[in-house]
């Protein structure tokens, strides 16, 4: 069990590296291939209309005119290390973790992303539990009672959740739970969970469902397709010949063999969930991390771009390699094969 | 584990390239295409879908001419349609009218029915040509990890893992932001629609990897690839000749599957504000416009929600019809 951990570290750590070597590319490689200089670059990371002084402090400060691997180098120890900016008046500390800083509102990163995780957290854990719950019971009976009109209906409203865009489903429910009846707030309400949990759960209501929505029907599918396979293996056949009542039959031995690969998938859904909060936060404009990067790409505010897919990224691979261990623990298999 | 075929008489010759039937007015045996449009053609929800899908190419193909029959251009704005006290549509249903099929967007008075037409031109372009990025690459990595095995393999099973695990909306968006407004050689919307295209095309290419992966796992061991190289076929022969057109089912299936999806993405890049750039009508950018009016004016934020939810739908049921009916293990 150790030397498995230590084995999915190593990998984690590997990941990470590969992964700041993405994030770099797409910010500073790729634009460069697309032809643009080091002044360009500089002039797009301070947002519009730049004084030529300003291009050259930020060229400066991101070490636009070293070779590359100096510039990838400098980037990743920032990260580890925190960095200091020369504002030209007066020296920056941005302390490690430092996810940049913003020449536009002269402000760190990381404090801001912070700040916003909490709202970010509360939608996704929300939505996650949700969708979890409903996509399962569904997925089950809808196997078991396969060709019924319940498995039908929830097939076909699984079908419309996974063609119905989120921004789409989100702006009807405003529509109709907000404004013609309304029973919760308008978007843009977000109280903090430690002011008034219940006005902060009732503001979440509709994003989390909303969120909930898509995957619960990817999920119903999902577990109803397992469900279905498992149900005909021969196991369950010996253990309903071994007389056990069929309650015992679906939970402790289907139930149990089909959500395996559920939970593989969830692990790997950390991803498209977040993809998912970006568009969920953006339609009822909720302060979180998605809608963090999309007021920065929109305000051409690229360090803060930068921070928040750096900061994901590093995310979602501490969350894999968190389900990695917890799911070798579960499930002694993984261990052992790995 | 054979399914009976619910074609009359086709169960004496469901094996594919079937034995000639003895007797009977048939004496021809179908190949396994032939097969598969029978049982598709049977599936009236798939060809329902087929048919909706045929129509919205069809709208985006001819959008100039329904347009111009119609006498409304998508940029055209008719502020003689709009309150000037409210901002919004008058008129009831927002401005729906025989003049103004699905109403007039509130402030400018755009017709909404000619954006959404235009609006399907985009969809449908960056669908197709992201599927296609998707495809090829996918095919290819898939192929060669599933043929060759070993650290080939393990390579690119971890690095469509990697793909797999990460916010590629985030990416995609980042990647956006960070292009020039000219580069390539292209400028302006045909660069924009291009590195979309690129991004949404190269990002989802490990959902048709793994699947052309474990296909060709399965094929790899079969007699005829065997046969194939112990009469010294090369690597590079048993590819292109014995894996390949053993993969197009579900090349064609997962393409049809994946279409919607990459129609999904590029309307929520559009919504978030770094699609193709407007004026130009994208379904995405007109509910992103719809946000603020979800009140005063429904049909602004339904039209567009609509159609790429009818659209979507429509690929989707066309292809679960469509892998229902080239699988032979699956029961109608």
């Amino acid at each position: 069990m150790i030397r498995y951990i230590f084995r999915r570290l190593a990998a984690g750590v590997v990941l990470l590296l590969v992964v700041t070597m993405v994030v770099f590319a797409i910010f500073f490689l790729v634009p460069r291939l697309a032809g643009i200089d080091s002044d360009g670059l500089a002039a797009r990371y301070i947002g519009k209309s730049p004084s030529p002084e300003a291009i050259a402090a930020v060229k400066e400060r991101l070490n636009l005119d070293e070779p590359i691997t100096v510039q990838y180098w400098e980037f990743v120890s920032g990260l580890v290390m925190g960095q200091e900016y020369d504002s030209g008046t007066d020296i920056i500390h941005c302390d490690a973790p430092c996810f940049g800083y913003s020449f536009k509102t002269n402000t760190e990163v990381w404090p801001q992303l912070l700040e916003r995780l909490p709202v970010t957290g509360s939608l996704a854990i929300g939505a996650a539990v949700i969708w979890l719950v409903a996509g399962v019971s569904i997925g089950v009976l809808s196997a078991l009672r396969r060709g019924s009109l319940l498995d039908r209906a929830a097939m076909m409203t699984a079908l419309a959740g996974v063609s119905l865009p989120i921004f789409f489903t989100g702006l009807v429910s405003l529509a109709l739970l907000s404004y013609y009846w309304p029973i919760f707030p308008p978007g843009g309400s977000y109280t903090d969970f430690t002011e008034n949990p219940l006005a902060w759960a009732h503001g979440l209501v509709l994003p989390w469902v909303t969120l909930a929505f898509l995957y619960a029907a990817m999920y119903a599918r999902l577990t109803r397709a397992g469900m279905l396979d498992t149900m005909g293996e021969d196991f369950i056949r010996t253990a309903r010949a071994k007389g056990l009542p069929e309650r015992t039959v679906v939970t402790k031995h289907g139930l149990r063999a089909a959500l395996t690969p559920i939970i593989t998938i969830f692990g790997l859904d950390f991803g498209l969930m977040l993809g998912g909060a970006v568009l969920t936060e953006s339609t009822f404009s909720l302060p979180g991390l998605g809608k963090f990067a999309v007021d920065a790409i929109r305000g051409s505010d690229l360090p803060v771009v930068l921070g928040v897919t750096m900061f994901t990224a590093v995310f979602v691979v501490i969350a894999n390699l968190v389900v990695d261990v917890l799911y070798a623990w579960v499930d002694p298999r993984v261990r052992v094969g790995a | 584990m054979t399914a009976p075929l619910d074609v009359p008489g086709a169960a004496e010759e469901a094996q594919p390239e079937a034995v000639a039937q003895t007797g009977g007015t048939r004496d021809r045996g179908r190949s396994l295409g032939q097969i598969a449009w029978m049982r598709l053609r049977k599936d009236k929800v798939a060809m329902t879908g087929g048919a909706f899908v045929v129509l919205m190419a069809l709208v985006a193909l001819f959008a100039p001419l329904i347009v111009s029959l119609l006498g409304h251009p998508p940029n055209q704005w008719n502020r003689e349609m709009i309150d000037p006290a409210l901002g919004t549509p008058m008129g009831p249903m927002g401005g729906m009218s025989g003049e103004h099929l699905f109403g007039v967007e509130p402030v400018t008075g755009r017709d909404i029915f000619s954006r959404i037409v235009y609006g399907a031109r985009i969809s449908m372009l960056i669908g197709f040509l992201a599927t296609l990025v998707s495809v090829v690459i996918g095919t290819f990595m898939g192929i060669i990890a599933g043929y060759f095995g070993g650290w080939v393999d393990a390579l690119i099973s971890r690095l469509m893992d990697i793909f797999l695990a990460f916010p590629l909306l985030l990416f995609a968006m980042a990647l956006v932001g960070v292009l020039p407004d000219a580069a390539f050689g292209l400028q302006d919307n045909a660069l924009r629609i291009a590195i979309l295209v690129f991004i949404i095309g190269f990002f989802n290419w490990p959902y048709i990897g793994r699947i052309i992966r474990g296909q060709t796992l399965s094929l790899r061991e079969r007699e005829f690839v065997e046969a194939s190289r112990s009469l010294g076929a090369s690597n590079f022969y048993i590819l292109r000749k014995e894996l390949l057109p053993n993969l197009v089912a579900p090349i064609l299936v997962y393409s049809t599957l994946l279409i919607p999806t990459n129609i999904l993405f590029e309307a929520a890049l559009s919504f978030l504000g770094v699609g193709v750039e407007p004026p130009t009508a994208t379904w995405g950018g007109m509910l992103s416009e719809a946000v603020d009016y979800y009140d005063s004016a429904p049909n602004f934020m339904l039209a567009p929600g609509l159609a790429i939810f009818l659209t979507v739908l429509a690929f989707n049921l066309f292809g679960d019809g469509l892998r229902d009916a080239l699988d032979p293990r699956t029961q109608s």
